[in-house]
């Protein structure tokens, strides 16, 4: 599903910042990405999200070469990964209803077709109640939750989730983590990265990719 | 959660559906991706409202030239005029005898010789009521109708004024002509020019605003992008957006200047009642814009607001190209 080979990135003339990065994400795994502040663990995201560009090395994303990809053939891969934001990125003059259901106008489909399964999502995530609210009234903890019922709306086969659990107590976290396990169930990959201990000794079966130095650890 | 599977990655939209899809998409209510009320966005309006009215008024002024010139056409090139000067030794008045039975072939409708007394009243407006003329060599005029159908023959006619009526001239207004439809046109052009500029300097400043509407909206195209949106799509947001704001500017723009000929229309027909209108009346004929004129402002507007929409998908597209 996606595939990272000797993957290196330095931004302008700086030294790396990630050093021959190379992993696969294989598809229903499940994977935590950890390391210290500052190891790159956003940037590694962002480079499986093609917003940036590695340096050096080759990625290969659902079997397409991420360097011959054409902007429509990103935008086409980007809509089969679903993402959390570390800082939510929910659009302020749209709705918690209409930011979950982005995704779904942004594909095309009509209102009609996805309205119950995002208004069932909300509820799911505990944001029934807040359907019409919008962001900014939004405690973080809500704000990430919508961010969370965004990125899973399309059922996504990879999700990728920025310190999810950052901005919700622990009971939340707990909760979050199983829908995490039981999207994975349902055949979706999940790579969270996160500082949250805890959190993986929640599910000790999941892979752990540590970053630290620049330099990419796996432990299965 | 729904059972729904995974959805399949959105394939681009053939071209033969392409159509259709856009007008569903449009006739269907959806989100506003694009905040509509920014202060930015109510100073384009704005914007956009004055330079439509200058332009529709550009236009529909260049309309009313040009109606004007075609009306000075069509009256002065329907008539002649046979002048016969007053020569020492000759009878005047049998010299404009002879000079109108010449004229007195196919092709005229009517011939009016104007006596004394009406050559005499035509200098009135230079030279003040109540003079006596009689002392002064005053020109007699004999005024050819032209048939509307017929092709009198010019040639013939000179030739026969020239041998019989040495001191009458035929004069058939060709220089007045010329000069009419080179000032006309050139007043066509200057206006033309004029709206050239004001569409220029409203697409530039479409283009600012676009700029400062896509820096305003950075965060959002990023989420859009995030979530699979491709370029023509984004643009399509933003030329929405500025659709909108266009047709909105437009409307008031246009609905302005339409007001403002119809005023204009009707306080010059109430004006020209009086006596002094009557030059200007000559001039510029009655300032009524007609059917044609009011739909070209309409069609102006319109095309204001689809160009406005046009240069920010261009300007949106371009950006998008080197955001990427």
């Amino acid at each position: 599903m996606v595939r990272f080979e000797n993957v290196g990135l330095r931004y302008g003339m700086g030294t790396e910042v990630l050093k021959d990065i190379s992993f696969s994400v294989e598809p229903q795994s499940f994977q935590f990405l950890t390391g210290p502040s500052g190891a790159g663990k956003t940037t590694l995201l962002r480079l499986i999200l093609m917003s940036l560009k590695p340096t050096r090395g080759f990625i290969s994303l659902f079997g397409q070469d991420a360097s011959q990809l054409t902007k429509d053939d990103i935008s086409a891969i980007r809509r089969r990964i679903g993402v959390v934001f570390q800082d939510f990125r929910l659009l302020d003059h749209l709705t918690t209803y209409e930011n979950v259901a982005l995704p779904l106008f942004v594909q095309g489909q009509e209102e009609s077709t996805y309205r119950p399964q995002v208004v069932e999502l909300l509820r799911w995530v505990g944001l029934g109640e807040h359907i019409h609210s919008y962001p900014p009234v939004l405690s973080g903890g809500e704000k990430q939750r919508a961010a969370i019922a965004r990125a899973l709306i399309v059922q996504p086969e990879l999700l990728l989730a920025d310190e999810p659990t950052g901005n919700v107590d622990p009971t939340l976290a707990r909760r979050l983590l199983r829908l995490f396990m039981e999207l994975n169930k349902s055949g979706t990959s999940v790579v969270i990265a996160t500082h949250d201990l805890a959190l993986m000794d929640q599910f000790e079966d999941a892979r752990r990719f540590v970053l630290g130095d620049g330099r990419l650890h796996i432990y299965d | 959660m729904t059972d729904a599977s995974h959805p399949e990655a959105a394939s681009p939209p053939a071209s033969d559906n392409r159509l259709k899809r856009s007008i569903q998409a449009f006739a269907q209510p959806r989100l506003t991706l694009i905040p509509a009320d920014s202060t930015a966005s109510r100073a384009l309006v704005i914007v956009i409202a004055i330079m439509t009215f200058l332009a529709t008024l550009t236009g529909g002024s260049a309309m009313l030239i040009y109606q004007a010139s075609q009306n000075w056409n069509s009256a002065i090139s329907r008539e002649m005029t046979i002048q016969v000067k007053p020569q020492l030794g000759r009878d005047i008045e049998a010299d404009v005898r002879k000079a109108a039975d010449i004229a007195r072939m196919p092709g005229f409708a009517d011939i009016r010789v104007f006596s004394r007394e009406e050559s005499s009243r035509l200098l009135e407006p230079w030279l003040g009521a109540g003079l006596d003329l009689s002392e002064l060599p005053v020109p007699r005029l004999i005024v050819l109708k032209i048939d509307p159908g017929g092709r009198p023959d010019l040639a013939a006619l000179r030739e026969q004024l020239s041998k019989q009526v040495p001191n009458a001239a035929l004069d058939d207004h060709h220089i007045w002509l010329e000069r009419l439809s080179t000032m006309s046109r050139a007043l066509v052009v200057v206006a033309v020019i004029i709206l050239l500029l004001v569409l220029l300097a409203m697409v530039l400043a479409v283009a600012f605003a676009t700029r400062g509407a896509m820096a305003g909206s950075r965060e959002i195209i990023d989420v859009l992008h995030f979530v699979g949106a491709p370029n023509r799509f984004i643009a399509a947001e933003f030329q929405r957006h500025f659709l909108k704001l266009g047709l909105r500017g437009g409307l008031i723009g246009g609905g302005f200047a339409l007001v403002v000929f119809y005023l204009a229309g009707l306080l010059t027909a109430w004006w020209i009642a009086s006596p002094e209108a009557s030059q200007v009346e000559a001039l510029f004929g009655r300032f009524a814009l007609g059917a044609l004129g009011y739909l070209t402002i309409i069609v102006l507007s319109g095309a204001i607001a689809l160009l406005t929409a046009a240069m920010s998908r261009s300007v949106v597209l371009r950006r998008l190209r080197r955001m990427n």
